[in-house]
């Protein structure tokens, strides 16, 4: 029996031109046509409304398209960059929501790409990840602002200039970070690691609320405010070629393509690590650690480099995150934002790259946009009279929506929307077994 | 088959959860007031910079106290004097030319409050409030051409999504000023989008020094502030003859901010600190009290939310520990009232939103909000409704001085140069950095029926101008 | 009880009556061993760091002095907490060697539910009128019913079909499941007269038990315990000791050990394995559920979100005492309860104020699970004696 999960309409429709679509020209031409249509209906409409939006999630899924189909490589990377590069950014200088919208799901694909690497490939179900992203936000806020000052006596905030530094900082603070929690944990069973995570996540969250004292290390609950962000050295070229943008404008498309970029090379990063060597000895502990030990892979080796990677993204993401917000605190980074990362790898399937990437864009616009779009439709309901309960609030129930998808996508399709094949394999090696073994 | 089955299976148990917990309240009688409106006022962030600090005291000792003004008596007669806000649109707007206001064209003011989650009670009060003060300017201005759009944004008390928000309210050129927020962690995030389009924002609820004191010129306000509202009630403790002070808080930027502030006067005042404490227990507070009681202080000070509040009062008083009770405007919720009880004795709070009933040229506004949104107007609603009218006034005036319809920087500069006007929740005008001058602080005595939280004692009222550097 | 009636007939009966006796109350002892045990060992830490500190400042010895007895009190308070939550963890992780993420819900449901009762008895106007006893009793009835049902209903549901996939799957479900619970109880809860915060009502327990009352310059300490407290105390104990007797010394005991040790030989052996399961989740959350009808009364308020955080912990107290040891459930709750009572009650004393000791806590907690995993991973109680559940 096909069970799918729900979709949004449009993959019904991509189902349905699937096998159309393989065949060359009719593939060419539909690709074309859509990311000509979407493009021209979005630069057409910038005003925010419902219908935007749905353009909007068109356009994205327009990438998913490219991806799935079968037309010639160099055809894919030309329309990508056409609406990845120049439609979308130019959209942005339009409406500043909707490339927001953008950026923050890259921040979170790259986020789920890094949790990926820790759960989907080698097995360990992490539930604290968001503490990576936030050592890495609190790394380049504290460096970059007065609060620096107040750890080291007489030290004054580092440049904005040092940001790219710090990038790579982030990512190597992350990665420490990742070994100092793994190293004394990672001999354990799989699900003590899941609460030590846990525990470790909650930890470094009440260690950045509490070191406001003695010593006004994090500020506190004050949160950090005033975040430097790194210099606009292109823009003088932008202006001559005749764009004319202000500051907050330049910020959010330069963000934009930073996170565009960073995007890239994690999947980059994490294809070439899933195939090689290491990619395999991950495969081999999660499907047998037994196994994988008889074969002589080093097994806490293997482990604490799965964690150390799958960190070291989130922390060099947090850098830009700080940078891009300009102010963090501390519930940013609570144990609600590392379940709904968990579920844009559920919901995406475990261990597959272009999976995961789904996840989290499917996850952020539902977060960001389509809840409290469907909030405002309930609540206009509610107002005329139906017998909708006051208390609710779709945008309010994240906990339910998450709980509920991680069940379900665990009883039914634990792979994921985008399955990959040895990990369908592998989930439903067992279908065939008696799910009972009673003897009533 | 199998996991159609466990579907099903899934399905009934969740059917059954509900019946099994919501027929029994179901069950009961009607009578139970389904109290959720959660008076969380203010949420992130409070500076305590050395300055605001020493600006606070001085204005503090400046306040003129008003002294235990029982609350018939204020709503005796109204304020006379200067302007109402109604009036000033009124005259400005005759002022117009029939071709700038044909220029007008839509003019759009937004809000951006809660209207879902926990703090959605006070969050839609602040929508209607803007709502009815729109709807009647339409009609008074109704001769002048002149119409004004509304255009409401769910900011869900989150940073990010009012941050968001904030995004598409400056992406459309028709809106030329917002009233919002609710929460300050949440205004503080949307603020620099609307500054960097120079789009006033008057906030209808936020006290946080930092919305002001943070250098956008774009930001108002209409309540009083946090570095205010702690010494405040520092020196409502003197008065009332406290000597030693516990001071707790829930180690978020409200509770500490307004903890801190309180400290400091009452340090300043000669009043004994024992501790200062933070946690964000929220259900067992043995481990707190068991010093507390060892210190044995006059009064517990505490910076924080009614939902902690309530457990700690009442496990508080459980264990025999009677010492008076203090807070800020958090406290401000009959839910306090639900989780307390009894152990509400002796409890007081400060408050820059006292309930419609305190103000005596609010009387018109009650009735209109029942009779519009069928309800009382909760907390905040009436100074939306203000916040509104101060938008119009400037949107107005900016549109007569451009002849036509103005840019959100003319909206702006109006907005700083409007002289002091009387709206329905008293008469001020904006100071340099956009604090309303004087505010007004309440000091109430709680009492232990939620349904009677209206009618809380107000024990004094104090009027002071905003901290100035 | 039932035991003592055939104490006459044999020798061989009697010696294994005396047998089961024993494996019920040896807990006990243990318990009180090791409640006494961290009471001397952190009452004598604190002296010894008050010591060095009172150099200084004198004033902080008479202060540690004088809230030492109440904070014991505390700790031991807040350690039956952990301990009737860690319970359920063990039971079904000696079953099924399967962390049940959700437990934590299924508490906090058991409190909500306590709280129903208590608002519909007053609706009834009977709260004031029923003797105390009676009351705790209807709404641990009821409380340890609903929960003990539905954590066997999610067992059904959410890990049953997912029984024999790789070990991360049930798990990330279970995750599910404890999200999903408490928005469900949220949506309810909201719905409902009780309200986000739900007040637990109570029929008036009277004063607090002065035990003692300690001098501190001119005034008294008092040293108390309130009488919700002893209800708590006590009705966790008789959990243990009905819990240890259950799974020790009855015919669904051995089928319940028999399925822990070996899934499919039990079944060979004519067990009904899946119902045994069930039957475990049953009484895990029914027990869970009692410590949530106990605590609600205590605290006096519940809502949606106060199992999460207690749940972990509780984890974190099944771990410490050896998981699948039902004594060492106990145990770890009870030292861990005991260390976080000290931790947020001297800390800040120590540190001047510079610690909040309150918000230390919840880092003691999670320090020692990891300090624990690294260096005792099979728990304070140690593996030979673990009997599996």
């Amino acid at each position: 029996m096909a069970k799918n999960p729900p979709h949004t309409p449009e993959t019904g429709l991509w189902n349905q031109l699937n096998a159309w679509m393989t065949k060359g020209p009719a593939g060419y031409t539909f690709l074309s046509l859509y990311t000509l249509i979407t493009s021209a209906l979005l630069i057409t409409n910038p005003r925010t409304s419902l219908f935007t939006d749905i353009v909007f999630v068109l356009f994205l899924l327009l990438i998913l398209a490219i991806y799935r189909s079968r037309v010639a490589l160099g055809f894919k990377i030309a329309l990508a960059v056409v609406a990845l590069g120049f439609v979308l950014p130019y959209f942005g200088t339009l409406n500043p929501y909707y490339i927001d919208v953008a950026t923050q799901a890259g921040i979170f694909a790259t986020l789920a790409m890094g949790l990926n690497v820790v759960v989907g490939f080698a097995g360990l179900l992490d539930l604290g990840y968001v503490a990576f992203y936030a050592v890495g936000a609190y790394l380049w806020s504290i460096f970059s602002t007065d609060q620096i000052g107040n750890m080291i006596s007489g030290a004054t905030p580092v440049g904005a200039g040092w940001f790219y530094l710090f990038i790579i900082i982030g990512l190597v603070v992350g990665g420490v970070f990742g070994v100092m929690l793994g190293l004394p944990v990672l001999r354990l069973r799989g699900d003590y690691l899941a609460i030590v995570t846990l525990g470790f996540g909650e930890v470094i969250r009440v260690l950045a609320v509490n070191l406001d004292k003695p010593v006004n290390i994090t500020n506190g609950a004050q949160g950090i405010k005033d975040i430097e962000r790194p210099p606009l050295f292109f823009a003088p070229a932008l202006k001559a070629l005749g764009f004319n943008l202000d500051n907050n404008q330049l910020y959010q498309i330069f963000f934009y393509f930073m996170v565009l970029v960073v995007v890239l090379i994690t999947m980059l990063v994490v294809s070439r690590l899933k195939n090689s060597r290491i990619g395999r000895a991950w495969t081999a502990i999660r499907e047998d650690e037994t196994a994988a030990i008889a074969q002589g892979i080093p097994l806490v080796r293997m482990k604490l480099m799965a964690f150390a990677v799958g960190a070291s993204f989130a922390g060099a993401m947090g850098v830009i995150f700080a940078s891009k917000q300009l102010f963090i605190n501390p519930p940013t980074f609570d144990l609600l934002r590392s379940i709904s990362i968990l579920s844009m790898v559920i919901l995406g399937g475990l261990g597959n790259i272009p999976g995961v990437i789904l996840g989290a864009v499917l996850v952020t616009l539902l977060n960001i946009q389509i809840l409290p779009r469907i909030a405002e439709v309930l609540r206009s309901a509610k107002d005329a009279g139906l017998p909708i309960p006051q208390s609710f609030d779709p945008t309010q129930y994240q906990r339910l929506l998450f709980g509920l998808l991680m069940i379900l996508m665990m009883i039914f399709r634990p792979e994921g929307i985008l399955p990959e094949d040895r990990r369908r394999q592998e989930l439903h090696d067992h279908d065939d077994d008696p799910v009972e073994v009673s003897t009533s | 088959m199998k996991r159609i089955m466990s579907l099903i299976v899934l399905v009934g148990v969740l059917m059954s959860l509900l019946a099994a917990c919501g027929s029994a309240p179901a069950a009961s009688p009607t009578t139970a007031p389904a109290t959720t409106a959660p008076a969380t006022a203010e949420a992130t962030v409070a500076a305590t910079t050395e300055a605001t600090v020493e600006a606070t005291v001085e204005a503090t000792v400046e306040a003129t106290v008003e002294a235990t003004v029982a609350p018939t008596e204020a709503t005796a007669e109204p304020t006379p004097a200067a302007m109402t806000v109604v009036e000033y649109i009124m005259a400005t707007a005759a002022g117009m030319t029939p071709e700038a206001a044909a220029a007008l064209g839509t003019i759009t003011i937004a809000s951006q409050s809660p209207l879902s989650g926990d703090q959605a009670a006070l969050g839609t009060g602040i929508r209607n409030g803007v709502e009815l003060a729109i709807e009647q300017a339409n009609v008074a201005l109704a001769g002048s051409g002149v119409e004004i759009g509304f255009t409401p944004f769910d900011d869900q008390a989150q940073p990010e999504v009012g941050s968001a928000n904030a995004k598409n309210i400056v992406s459309d050129p028709d809106i030329l000023c917002v009233v919002g927020h609710l929460n300050s962690g949440v205004a503080l995030a949307s603020l620099p989008d609307y500054s960097n389009s120079s789009l006033v924002m008057i906030s209808p609820a936020n006290t946080n020094p930092k919305i002001t004191e943070s250098g956008y010129a774009n930001a108002f306000r209409v309540v009083g502030r946090d570095d205010l509202q702690g010494p405040i009630g520092a020196r409502f403790a003197e008065e009332i003859g406290v000597k030693t002070v516990y001071i707790l808080h829930d180690k978020t930027d409200y509770g500490q901010g307004v903890a801190e502030f309180f400290k400091l006067e009452a340090e300043r005042l000669g009043l004994e600190v024992l501790a200062f404490e933070g946690t964000d227990e929220k259900s067992d507070f043995s481990s707190i009290l068991t010093p507390l009681q060892a210190a044995n202080p006059d009064m517990i000070y505490f910076g924080g939310l009614y939902p902690q509040a309530g457990p700690l009062l009442r496990q508080a008083r459980d264990r025999g520990i009677m010492a008076q009770f203090l807070g800020p405007d958090g406290l401000d919720s009959p839910e306090l009232a639900k989780l307390a009880g009894d152990a509400l004795e002796g409890t007081y709070y400060t408050t820059v939103a006292a309930p419609v009933s305190q103000f005596p040229n609010a009387a018109q506004y009650a009735t209109d909000y029942t009779a519009k949104f069928n309800g009382s107007a909760p907390p905040f609603s009436a100074q939306a409704y203000d916040s509104a009218a101060f938008c119009q006034a400037a949107i107005v005036t900016a549109a007569v001085e451009a002849n036509g319809k103005p840019t959100r920087e003319q909206v702006l500069t109006a907005m700083k140069s409007l002289p002091a006007l009387s709206g329905i929740t008293g008469t001020y005008s904006f100071s340099e950095k956009g604090d309303p001058n004087p505010a007004t602080y309440y000091i109430f005595a709680t009492n232990s029926d939620p349904a009677m939280w209206d009618q809380n004692e107000l024990t004094s009222k104090i009027e002071s101008a905003p901290p100035t550097e | 009880m039932v035991a003592e009636a055939n104490v006459s007939k044999q020798d061989l009966q009697r010696q294994r009556t005396l047998q089961t006796l024993r494996t019920v109350f040896m807990p006990l002892g243990q318990l009180i061993l090791f409640i006494i045990g961290s009471a001397v060992v952190l009452g004598l830490i604190v002296v010894v760091v008050a010591f060095f500190l009172s150099r200084s400042d004198p004033k902080i010895m008479q202060t540690a002095i004088a809230i030492l007895p109440q904070v014991m009190i505390d700790g031991m308070v807040r350690g039956f907490l952990f301990a009737t939550i860690a319970l359920g963890y063990t039971m079904v992780y000696g079953v099924l060697e399967f962390i049940n993420f959700a437990h934590g819900e299924i508490f906090m449901v058991g409190g909500f539910v306590g709280a129903g009762v208590a608002y519909l008895l007053m609706q009834w106007g009977l709260l004031s009128t029923l003797p105390w006893l009676v009351f705790v009793v209807i709404a641990l009835v009821v409380g340890m019913t609903v929960s003990g049902l539905l954590a066997m209903a999610t067992e059904r549901v959410a890990y049953r079909p997912l029984r024999n996939s790789p070990r991360l799957v049930p798990l990330i479900s279970a995750i599910g499941m404890s999200l999903v619970l408490q928005d469900v109880v949220r949506l309810i809860a909201t719905s409902s007269p009780l309200g986000f915060n739900a007040r637990f009502e109570t029929p008036n327990f009277g004063k607090p038990f002065q035990i003692a009352s300690i001098p501190l310059g001119e005034r008294a300490i008092p040293v108390q315990i309130s009488p919700k407290a002893v209800i708590f105390i006590v009705a966790a104990l008789l959990m243990l000791l009905a819990l240890n007797y259950l799974v020790n010394a009855t015919r669904l005991g051995k089928a319940i050990r028999a399925v822990a040790q070996d899934r499919a030989t039990a079944s060979l052996m004519g067990i009904n394995v899946n119902q045994i399961i069930s039957l475990t989740f049953l009484i895990g959350g029914a027990l869970g559920g009692a410590a949530g009808v106990l605590f609600g009364m205590n605290i006096g308020t519940v809502n949606p979100y106060m199992g999460f955080i207690p749940g972990l912990k509780a984890f974190t107290a099944a771990v410490l005492g050896g998981i699948g040891n039902i004594t060492g459930a106990m145990v770890g709750g009870i030292v861990l309860g005991f260390l976080e009572a000290f931790v947020a009650s001297y800390l800040s004393l120590f540190t001047g104020g510079a610690f909040s000791g309150a918000s230390y806590a919840d880092i003691a907690a999670f320090s020692i699970l990891i300090l624990i995993l690294i260096f005792r991973p099979e728990g304070l109680l140690g593996e030979s004696t673990t009997q599996k559940v």
